[in-house]
Parts: C-alpha cells; sequence; structure tokens
C-alpha cells in the first residue's frame, strides 16, 4: 500500500535546479519521478534541510518488504517511530523481518510500499550512499587492505575532508573505542572484538543521522560481547546518535535499549521499555519471547483473574473467560512445603530439577493433579519457580511434594 | 592382604609400561612414505627436465657435425643470424607480436572479466555458475574446432572491419585465456565478503566507482595480478590459432625458423619458457610479499 504522497511535486521534466527547490519548501516531497542525476542533487538538498531541522528521528511508515521470488512479506505493514538520541533495539528470532527492517531503513534494500523518513523528511527514494547513516555489521566488514586508521577515514575520504583533518578525527574516533593504539594495524591482525570496535569508530566518524548495528555482537565470544555491548551503549548516550540495533539476544537487548521493539512476522508486536516489556507484555509471544513465563490456567473477568484459587491483577487488553491462560513469571510464584503451609490457595506440585544459579534458584515442577492435565491437553503441566537461594525449603530433592501459590503481580490472560 | 598384592602388581605392570616405549606405528610410517614421497618427487623432476636438457645440448651441439657451439645463442643475442644460414627477422616479428598480444590481451581481459564478475558475484548466484560454465567452455573445445568457428569471423573482420595485422588475434586470446582468469579472479572473490564490503562502503557514502576502485579492486589486487601472468604465459605459447589463422606470432615464428635452423628455433623456445617460469616465480613471490607485509610477519 502507497502512502498518499504529495503529487504536486514531480517534476520529471523539471530543471534540477527547480528539483532542489522543491525540497527545500516542502517537507513532505518525496523524490518519485526525479531521474538520472537530479537524484543526487535532490537528495542532497533534501538531507541539508533535514540536517538543519535536527535530524535523527526516523519514521518508517507501513513499511513493505517483499524479497524477489518470495510470496510471504518480510515486513508486512511495518510501522517504527524514533525519536531523535534514541536506541532502540529491534528484537526477534531469525526471520521476524528484524534485519531486513534495519537493511531497508539504511537503503540497503528497496521496499515495496510505505516510506521511510529520516528528520521529517521521506529518504524512501534516496540512494543508500547519500542517506547519511552508518551501519555497522556482524563481522567482515573491515576493508582488509586498510589499516584500522585507514578504515575509520574511508568515509570522510568519500565525503571529501583533507587528509590531516580526517587522520584527526579518525584518531579521536579510534581514542573513543580505546584503540588508538592498533591504528597501524591491518584487519587480519585483529581480534573478532577490535574489529568491530573498529567498525564501530568507523561508522561514527562521519557523525551518522542514525548509527545501524545489525548484530554486530553476535559473532563474538561472551565475555567480549557483554564488554562491548556496555561500551557501545556508553558512546551512544555521550555522542546522542540515533540508534537502531538489532539482535536475537533479548539480554543484550535489555541492557542497552531505550526501547525494545519486539518483532514477529515482519510486524512490531510491542514497542516498549525494556521494563515495560517484560512486566506488562502486550502479547504471548512478547512475554515467551522475553524472560521466562508459565501459562497457567484460570479464570477472568478482564481484570482479574483466580489462579490455584489465587486473585491476580490482570494487565489492560487481558482476555476474559472462564479458561483462560494466565502468563505469570517464575519469581511471581512462591512455593512452600505443605507441612508448613496452611492456606486454602495454591496447588500441589513435584519437584523436577533444583536450578542453582547462584543467587537465584529456579525450581522445576510439575502440577500433581491431573485436572490440569485436562486443560493442557493432555500434557503434564510443568511450572517454573524462580526465587533467592536463601528462601528454598532446606533439604529440598526432586520428587519433594511443594505447593505452588501466585503472587498477586499484575500479569497477561490470553 | 588380598588387596595389597594386586595394588603392588599393577604397580609393576605400569612401570613396566613406562619402561619399554609402545611401538612407533605413525612414525615408521611416516619414514616409509618419505622414501617413496623422494622417489617420485625425483622420478617427476628427470620427466620434466630431461627434455629440456636435451633441447639445452642440442642447441649447443650442432647435430650433424657433432661440433659443440654456442652459435645459435650468440645469433639469438647479437640478433644476427646470417652465419648459420637463418633469417632472424621473422623472429623479432613474431617475439614482438606475441608481447603486444599479451598486453592488449590481458587489458581487454581485466576490462571484460572484473566488472563482470564482480557484478554478477554481488547480484546473482545462478548467473554466476552460467558464466562460469561459459568461461570454462574453451578449455574443453580443441583449439582446433575453435578456429573453425573463428575463421569467417576474422575473414570478415579483416576483410571488412578491421585488417590483417595479427594484433586482432587479441578478440581470439581473450577467449583462449578465459578459463583461466576466471579462476584465477573467482579465487580473488571467493576469498573476501564482497558483499558486506561494499554494503560497508556504500552505507559509509561511497559512490559505486568508489566502491569499484578504492574497494574491490584493492582487495581483488593479487587475483588479478595471476590473472594477467597466466594470461601472459598463454598468450606466449598460442600457437594453433595464429597459425590456422595465418597470423604471424611467436610460436609460429619458431616453428618458421626451425625449418631452416632448427637450433636458433630451440635455443628461442627455451627462452620463452624461462620468460614463462620468471613470471609465474615473479607472481609467487609478489603475492607472498603482499601477503606478508598485511599480516606484519
Amino acid at each position: 500500500m502507497t502512502v498518499e504522497r504529495n503529487t504536486a511535486t514531480t517534476p520529471i521534466a523539471a530543471s534540477a535546479a527547480a528539483t532542489e527547490d522543491a525540497f527545500k519548501n516542502d517537507p513532505t516531497a518525496t523524490l518519485e519521478g526525479v531521474k538520472g542525476k537530479d537524484v543526487t542533487k535532490a537528495a542532497k538538498a533534501l538531507l541539508k534541510d533535514s540536517a538543519k531541522r535536527g535530524g535523527g528521528s526516523i519514521q518508517m511508515q507501513d513499511v513493505v518488504k517483499i524479497y524477489p521470488g518470495a510470496n510471504k512479506r518480510a515486513l508486512d505493514d511495518f510501522n517504527l517511530d524514533i525519536k531523535p538520541g534514541e536506541m532502540v533495539v529491534l528484537l526477534g528470532g531469525s526471520g521476524c523481518g528484524k534485519s531486513t527492517a534495519l537493511r531497508s531503513l539504511a537503503g540497503l534494500e528497496d521496499i515495496q510500499g510505505g516510506r521511510i523518513m529520516v528528520g521529517g523528511q521521506d529518504v524512501t527514494g534516496v540512494p543508500v550512499n547519500k542517506r547519511e547513516m552508518a551501519m555497522v555489521f556482524q563481522a567482515y566488514s573491515l576493508f582488509p587492505h586498510m589499516t584500522a586508521l585507514e578504515n575509520v577515514e574511508f568515509g570522510l575520504e568519500v565525503r571529501g575532508v583533507s587528509k590531516e583533518e580526517r587522520r584527526k578525527v579518525a584518531m579521536e574516533q579510534l581514542e573513543l573505542v580505546g584503540l588508538a593504539d592498533q591504528a597501524k594495524k591491518y584487519t587480519q591482525q585483529m581480534s573478532g572484538g577490535q574489529q568491530q570496535r573498529v567498525a564501530l569508530a568507523r561508522a561514527l566518524a562521519i557523525k551518522p543521522r542514525v548509527l545501524l548495528l545489525d548484530e554486530p555482537l553476535s559473532a563474538l565470544d561472551a565475555k567480549v560481547r557483554v564488554q562491548l555491548r556496555d561500551q557501545i551503549r556508553r558512546i551512544q548516550l555521550s555522542t546522542g546518535t540515533t540508534t537502531v540495533f538489532v539482535t536475537h539476544d533479548q539480554e543484550e537487548a535489555l541492557a542497552v535499549a531505550d526501547r525494545i521493539g519486539v518483532m514477529n512476522k515482519g510486524k512490531i508486536e510491542q514497542i516498549a521499555a525494556p521494563q515495560d516489556l517484560y512486566q506488562r507484555p502486550a502479547t504471548e509471544y512478547v512475554a515467551t519471547f522475553i524472560g521466562l513465563t508459565n501459562r497457567l490456567p484460570g479464570a477472568s473477568n478482564g481484570e482479574e483473574a483466580v489462579v490455584f484459587g489465587q486473585r491476580l491483577p490482570l494487565i489492560a487488553g487481558s482476555a476474559k473467560g472462564d479458561s483462560v491462560a494466565v502468563l505469570v513469571r517464575p519469581e511471581n510464584l512462591a512455593l512452600s512445603l505443605p507441612d508448613q503451609y496452611d492456606s486454602k490457595v495454591g496447588e500441589h506440585a513435584r519437584v523436577e530439577v533444583i536450578h542453582f544459579l547462584g543467587s537465584l534458584v529456579r525450581v522445576d515442577t510439575v502440577i500433581t493433579s491431573s485436572e490440569f492435565q485436562r486443560w493442557n491437553k493432555g500434557e503434564q503441566l510443568k511450572v517454573t519457580v524462580q526465587l533467592p537461594a536463601n528462601e528454598l525449603p532446606a533439604g529440598l530433592a526432586s520428587g519433594d511434594d511443594v505447593i505452588i501459590t501466585p503472587r498477586p503481580v499484575a500479569a497477561l490472560a490470553c | 592382604m588380598n588387596e595389597t598384592s594386586t595394588t603392588s602388581e599393577t604397580t609393576a605392570v605400569a612401570a613396566a609400561a613406562s619402561a619399554v616405549k609402545p611401538p612407533q606405528l605413525r612414525a615408521a610410517r611416516v619414514r616409509k612414505q618419505s622414501i617413496i614421497k623422494f622417489v617420485i618427487l625425483f622420478v617427476t623432476l628427470a620427466f620434466l627436465f630431461v627434455p629440456l636438457l636435451a633441447m639445452l645440448i642440442f642447441t649447443l651441439r650442432h647435430p650433424l657435425s657433432g661440433r659443440w657451439s654456442a652459435a645459435p645463442w650468440i645469433a639469438i643475442f647479437t640478433g644476427n643470424g646470417e652465419s648459420l644460414g637463418a633469417d632472424l627477422t621473422v623472429l623479432w616479428q613474431g617475439l614482438g607480436t606475441s608481447l603486444a598480444l599479451s598486453v592488449v590481451t590481458v587489458v581487454l581481459m581485466l576490462l571484460l572479466m572484473v566488472p563482470t564478475m564482480v557484478i554478477v558475484h554481488i547480484r546473482s548466484k545462478a548467473l554466476e555458475r552460467a558464466i562460469e560454465w561459459v568461461a570454462t567452455l574453451p578449455l574443453t573445445i580443441p583449439a582446433i574446432v575453435l578456429v573453425v568457428g573463428l575463421g569467417p569471423i576474422y575473414r570478415w573482420l579483416s576483410a571488412d572491419v578491421l585488417n590483417t595485422n595479427p594484433i586482432w588475434l587479441c578478440f581470439a586470446y581473450v577467449i583462449l585465456v578465459m578459463p583461466f582468469a576466471f579462476r584465477a579472479i573467482a579465487v580473488g572473490l571467493n576469498s573476501i565478503d564482497v558483499k558486506t564490503l561494499v554494503e560497508a562502503s556504500r552505507s559509509l557514502g561511497a559512490s559505486w566507482p568508489k566502491v569499484f576502485f578504492r574497494v574491490i579492486i584493492p582487495n581483488l589486487w593479487q587475483s588479478i595480478l595471476s590473472a594477467s601472468f597466466i594470461s601472459i604465459a598463454v598468450v606466449l605459447g598460442e600457437y594453433t590459432v595464429a597459425s590456422l589463422l595465418g597470423r604471424m606470432n611467436l610460436q609460429v615464428a619458431l616453428y618458421q625458423l626451425g625449418q631452416s635452423n632448427s637450433q636458433i628455433s630451440t635455443a628461442m623456445s627455451l627462452l620463452a619458457l624461462l620468460f614463462g617460469v620468471v613470471l609465474l616465480v615473479a607472481l609467487d613471490l609478489i603475492s607472498d610479499a603482499m601477503r606478508k607485509s598485511k599480516e606484519g610477519k
């Protein structure tokens, strides 16, 4: 579906100068109908103009992407709105369209519908090298024939910056990522983490309006990943660059994002601050994708639900019904021994495995009553409980009988 | 009591085992194989070098009189074969043509192959396979069959479009060197992540020409060099096409000269061979040096 475009500026035959003017005066002008050399001129004028306005905000409106030969939409009326200086993480499993969204934003993919605005200007028709964005890829993106310093200088060289000036800027960027002493090294002489830091410096050197990170950490080992992730966030906060970060790693997303957009089937299911996303998931997909969750049977009136005899408040948008699934986080369940428990609420369960996670303990249990097995389509109803290690009843072992009670914390019913 | 005896027995066995070295089966096999390797290497080298040695002796020893002299070599290096009754102008002409042909062929080949292969590599894997198949065809089609097809085209080229100058053999030669050039460049393209490098440089603001000349070509430098050197070697050694199309090049000249003075012809063949070897060794040394400078060893 194409969004209504301003057809007043369709200067197919108009001169380049007129085209340029059209973009200066009309913020909703698009590049549709502009051909050949005019594209470059018009795009430059357009970007200069939006840079003056402060640039950096992103709107992706009803974007549709269909890969050639595919019948499924990789992006299906995809909408995303990012404020200047914000760091948004697109999170999702493989094939959910998160990388496609990023690549469409960068201009590396043609989109079949919708439009992309940066800094209030339509960049849908702007070629990738004129979008003033910079991208960090998963790996192997450094130019192997150049040193680290020359790599960082590349974007400036393309922009015609003088040799001394670009050397100075490049060294600053390398210092920012802590690699000033590696400036003369070639790609092959650096570790994976160092290479990604050079790639980051290279992207930041051109002072991009938007920084795009396409799974930049997934090829690194765990320790380096955490270090670099924190470094990226620190640098992003200090430079204030609008950043879109794509990852499949929820921990990474939770750690760095201002907001996380959880993607599924070419759409954003929910976009919210990490804490909101975790505590108030909008859909079952989001609840199960971020963190662990238990599907427990309950009865709901839309505002409250009864689970294992305990009343729980519900998140807005929850389903109503006598037999719904209520999604309860493992830390929102209490575990007690039957002989120390005298309340009527709660359900008996058998301990299967106890996982010690340092300060926390996670206990996998199976509900004893066969009533719930019917509800769970014949499968045993498994429930995971998480509690601080010092609250674990002493001597609890596999096979023991326990009682599980939900805590009155808001949950989602569906 | 029983227990202690068993433990002492075990220790005794262990001690014995550590004293007697276990049979070194692998080492024995490696020793045996190294002898076989040496024999094979020697036989192969002999097979390759005996004809060369024979050629060298042939140039130095007159086949009829059995007299030893360096006259053919002197004739080549002084450029005067009259004392031996041979006219060397054909040889110089052929050599000049072949050298010019190798340069023109390399330039044409690079202009044709490099951009095509880069674009296809980025855009379409299916098309890349098709091009690989087409580029390999000249290897499977015998030169003589190729000439049957090229004959009418060259007749038309020399009569109506261009002229009979042997330099126009370059078109046929571009086809002949294609399989070798394709392989060399494909190796280079596969050794770097072209797509990511292109996308990275595009997103940093580089135009397509900039991407091509600043990013892709410098990374393909080694492959381009090796494609060029192999092409030169092929062009310098080409006989069939030139001869059948009635054009003069080095090999045709050598053959003609061989009719009147086979010693000079053989000496010149040796020199051409030597030139080819020097070319390939230089290629190896240059690419090695380039790699080492980048790895910082």
